[in-house]
């Protein structure tokens, strides 16, 4: 028996080194300006559900004069020798670092990941995006995408809730390495990082109008968009969005790339090192709450070692400390949202009363706030919603296979192809079923592993073009 | 391995090697075990480190550790008054503070022991012997068992053996699983703990396969490391034989011991330990009984933040002990 338990006590991180603005406006032409709509909403901590500050929502007289400034930045930016723009870049990246820990609680405020992931994750990746990109600055020739690239001009970006400084990185690291001037709008949950982010390219004395940031919501985004004077749309959201984007643009001038759902597949066979695979899919899928379009949301475990397999894998799961997100020791925060907690809900639902058997284990919620626990179905077969459709939350499918032409089949069956896992110790397994699988990454006994210098990007309706690593900076030059 | 359930009573394990297994067997059995991916084990092993122990839960993992401490002193130039010595701060730690628990043993040279026993009769604190030719193990079998004898005789009612790497390595599997066994019974009703040497193994693989050898032979702890090897304990080599003692006692039933031993010096090193025996093994294992920490200058650590989780205030080094 038990000779004592080991409890650990609350381990907060401090909301004092963040301190937010009652109100933040749309940053247009290196300045912060009142919004011309005049219109504000409010940011919400998901954890409490207590109000962070009025963000404004950009209107179209906005976004024209974001626009404006971009273009006439450009062509002073787009001029600059490449080791200038580099210069800019790496002083944005050690500013980033320096303020990580501000960026991080703030990040964790706003969003409700687990401050240990902000901290660990998202704040240290998004300073090495701008130090990769810093470095290419002025390799630019050298990139294989002939002798003399040129920058496309104007980039409108539209980025996501779930990564939301991580995703501006990702955006605008390349853009302004290759020359092009931004006009970014963060997603309508989570502005806060990015309203601190353009004080950042203030403190960097990043010239005017080089980074516009639109705070706004789905019109906003509209309005970037389908700007006439944005030359390249860049957008990482859901697959429904992004299918909108594509036939608004279709036909016209402007240069697109999409970054959109996934189901990932987390393919175990029977050889694979069982305590690490088990450490993966849960990473894999419960990072973030599942708000990752690379998630591993779907478990494919070879049927001959299934049974030894989920035992441990819910065991492990048990182990998850869910609650507030700014302790220490929290695995998983909260939902980001009311309305996203509502559609993990209604596909949670379906997957029940379309017969496979829900799991979870027991959990204590915070009193308010958005939570959902994580959750494993079994029973899963290819038919059911919950084994097709993107839940973007804690939910995994649990299929099983017989073979590794079987496992294949099952991956990549799917209309999505953003990511896959292989997990075996036998190393020309691993290879012939990576070769097979029509996913933009494919993990080998890891997950979730993100890297600047790696392109990341989909197959299928999960999207189109890469971000990252050289084939990353092709989508920003001519 | 067989297919087992996760919970339950004790369940015959059909597929353990048994006493006559032929070394065939044995390798057949060793390496038909899971595999280790390193690079995931190392970084499991660092995300548990990077748990944050505070207040309260600071306080009773600092005492739990404390009561978990195997005091060690295995140098040449050990001498009666050294151990005597080392013996009366085992049972006392911080003469400030009654309070303060004992560590769980002792844990000297053979002939050293019954100076040990003497100092700590009454006292309920342990005498561990390490054995079988410490720290190298090179020496023929009728010496180790006479090593073991004389600790036994002595009253040790631990005995840390080493195992034969040079066999283990060699894939004399056989060699290492007798010669344990071997131990066992020259031990009699001392409990046994049998060191790994995980630095010397080289792979995660090989610590899984070195410890589950070990359990079905009969050890009742398996311990990393002699402290005379670099490195010595590691989390992830910790983090692979906890995931050992679980399995096991997910077979059977039955619950072996862990002890890391040799590097860990201080209280933020012992608490990352337990965190992740807390969270690997499970509650059960939280107790002397099934969790050792094989050191010598980690206890004044832990009497130094345990006196400053009192006070406030670190006391100057001097108020404690040097041996």
């Amino acid at each position: 028996m038990p000779d004592q338990t080991f409890e650990y006590a609350p381990a907060l991180e401090s909301r004092s080194v963040v301190s937010l603005s009652p109100s933040y406006s749309p940053h247009i032409d290196g300045e912060s300006r009142p919004p011309a709509s005049g219109e504000y909403l409010t940011t919400v901590n998901p954890a409490d559900e207590e109000p962070l500050a009025e963000v404004a929502v950009s209107g179209e007289a906005d976004v024209d004069l974001a626009v404006a400034a971009a273009r006439r930045a450009f062509d002073t930016w787009s001029a600059m020798p490449g080791a200038e723009r580099g210069k800019y870049l790496f002083r944005v990246a050690r500013i980033l670092q320096e303020r990580s820990r501000e960026l991080a609680v703030l990040e964790t405020l706003d969003n409700g990941k687990p401050v240990k992931e902000s901290r660990d994750i998202d704040l240290p990746l998004v300073a090495a995006h701008f130090f990769y990109h810093a470095g290419w600055a002025d390799k630019l020739a050298h990139a294989g995408l002939g002798p003399e690239p040129r920058p496309v001009g104007v980039a409108g970006q539209v980025i996501p809730w779930n990564f939301p400084l991580l995703m501006l990185a990702w955006k605008v690291a390349p853009a302004l390495a290759t020359g092009n001037t931004v006009v970014l709008k963060p997603a309508e949950t989570t502005p806060l990082t990015a309203m601190v982010f353009a004080e950042i390219c203030q403190e960097a004395q990043l010239p005017p109008g080089v980074v516009n940031i639109v705070p706004g919501a789905e019109a906003t985004g509209r309005a970037v968009v389908s700007h006439p004077g944005v030359d390249k749309v860049a957008f990482t959201g859901s697959t429904e969005v992004g299918r909108r984007i594509a036939a608004t643009l279709a036909g016209g001038h402007k240069r697109l790339t999409l970054e959109l759902g996934g189901k990932g597949a987390n393919i175990v066979y029977d050889d694979a090192a069982i305590d690490q695979a088990v450490e993966g899919v849960v990473t894999g899928v419960f990072r973030n709450q599942g708000h990752v379009c690379c998630a591993g949301s779907r478990l494919l475990v070879q049927e001959s070692v299934a049974d030894e397999f989920l035992p441990r894998l819910r065991e492990r799961i048990g182990q998850l400390r869910l609650g507030d997100p700014l302790d220490k020791n929290t695995d998983i925060g909260a939902i980001n949202s009311g309305e996203q907690l509502g559609r993990i809900r209604d596909l949670a639902a379906t997957g029940t009363t379309e017969g496979a058997e829900a799991w979870s284990p027991p959990c204590e919620f915070p009193e308010r706030g958005y939570w959902f626990p994580p959750t494993v179905f079994t029973g899963v077969s290819q038919a059911h919603r919950i084994a097709r459709e993107e839940i973007f939350g804690p939910v995994l499918s649990v299929l099983t296979f017989r073979t590794p032409d079987e496992a294949v089949a099952k991956a990549n069956n799917t209309p999505y192809g953003l990511s896959a896992g292989v997990w075996s110790e036998k190393g020309s397994r691993v290879l012939w079923t990576a070769e097979r699988l029509r996913a933009g990454v494919v993990w080998s006994n890891t997950f979730n592993k993100l890297d600047p210098a790696s392109p990341f990007g989909g197959y299928k309706e999960s999207g189109y073009g890469r971000e990252g690593g050289r084939h990353g900076l092709e989508a920003y030059l001519g | 391995m067989t297919t087992v359930p996760m919970e339950g009573g004790t369940v015959h394990d059909s597929a353990a090697p048994g006493p006559e297994a032929s070394n065939a067997a044995l390798r057949a059995y060793l390496r038909g075990l899971p595999g280790v991916d390193e690079v995931g084990a190392r970084e499991r092993a660092s995300e548990l480190a990077a748990r944050s122990i505070k207040a309260e839960a600071k306080g009773t993992a600092i005492d739990l550790a404390i009561r978990m401490v195997d005091l060690t002193t295995l140098e040449g130039a050990d001498s009666p008054g050294k151990v005597r010595a080392m013996s009366v701060k085992a049972a006392r730690p911080d003469p400030a503070d009654p309070s303060t628990p004992p560590v769980a043993a002792v844990c000297v040279y053979p002939d050293m022991v019954s100076v040990a026993v003497d100092a700590l009769r009454g006292s309920g604190v342990g005498v561990a012997s390490v054995a079988t030719a410490f720290p190298s193990g090179r020496a023929p079998l009728e010496a180790k068992l006479a090593d073991t004898g004389h600790a036994v005789a002595g009253g040790a009612t631990e005995i840390d053996m080493v195992i034969d790497r040079g066999a283990f390595l060699g894939g004399d599997y056989r060699k290492v699983y007798e010669e344990i066994a071997a131990v066992r019974e020259a031990s009699g009703a001392a409990h046994l703990k049998v060191i790994l040497e995980t630095g010397e193994l080289g792979t995660l693989d090989n610590v899984r396969r070195a410890c589950w050898l070990a359990i079905h032979a009969g050890a009742d702890f398996v311990k990393t490391s002699t402290g005379k090897v670099a490195p010595a304990a590691t989390l992830p080599a910790t983090l692979v034989m906890l995931q050992a003692v679980r399995d096991h006692h997910a077979t059977t039933g039955a619950r072996v011991g862990v002890k890391p031993a040799g590097g860990i010096r201080t209280t933020k090193d012992a608490i990352r330990y337990l965190v992740m025996v807390n969270e690997v093994a499970g509650t059960a294992w939280l107790a002397p009984a099934l969790f050792r920490i094989g050191a010598s200058s980690l206890l004044n650590d832990l009497l130094m933040q345990r006196a400053r989780l009192a006070s406030g205030t670190y006391p100057s080094p001097d108020h404690f002990t040097t041996d």
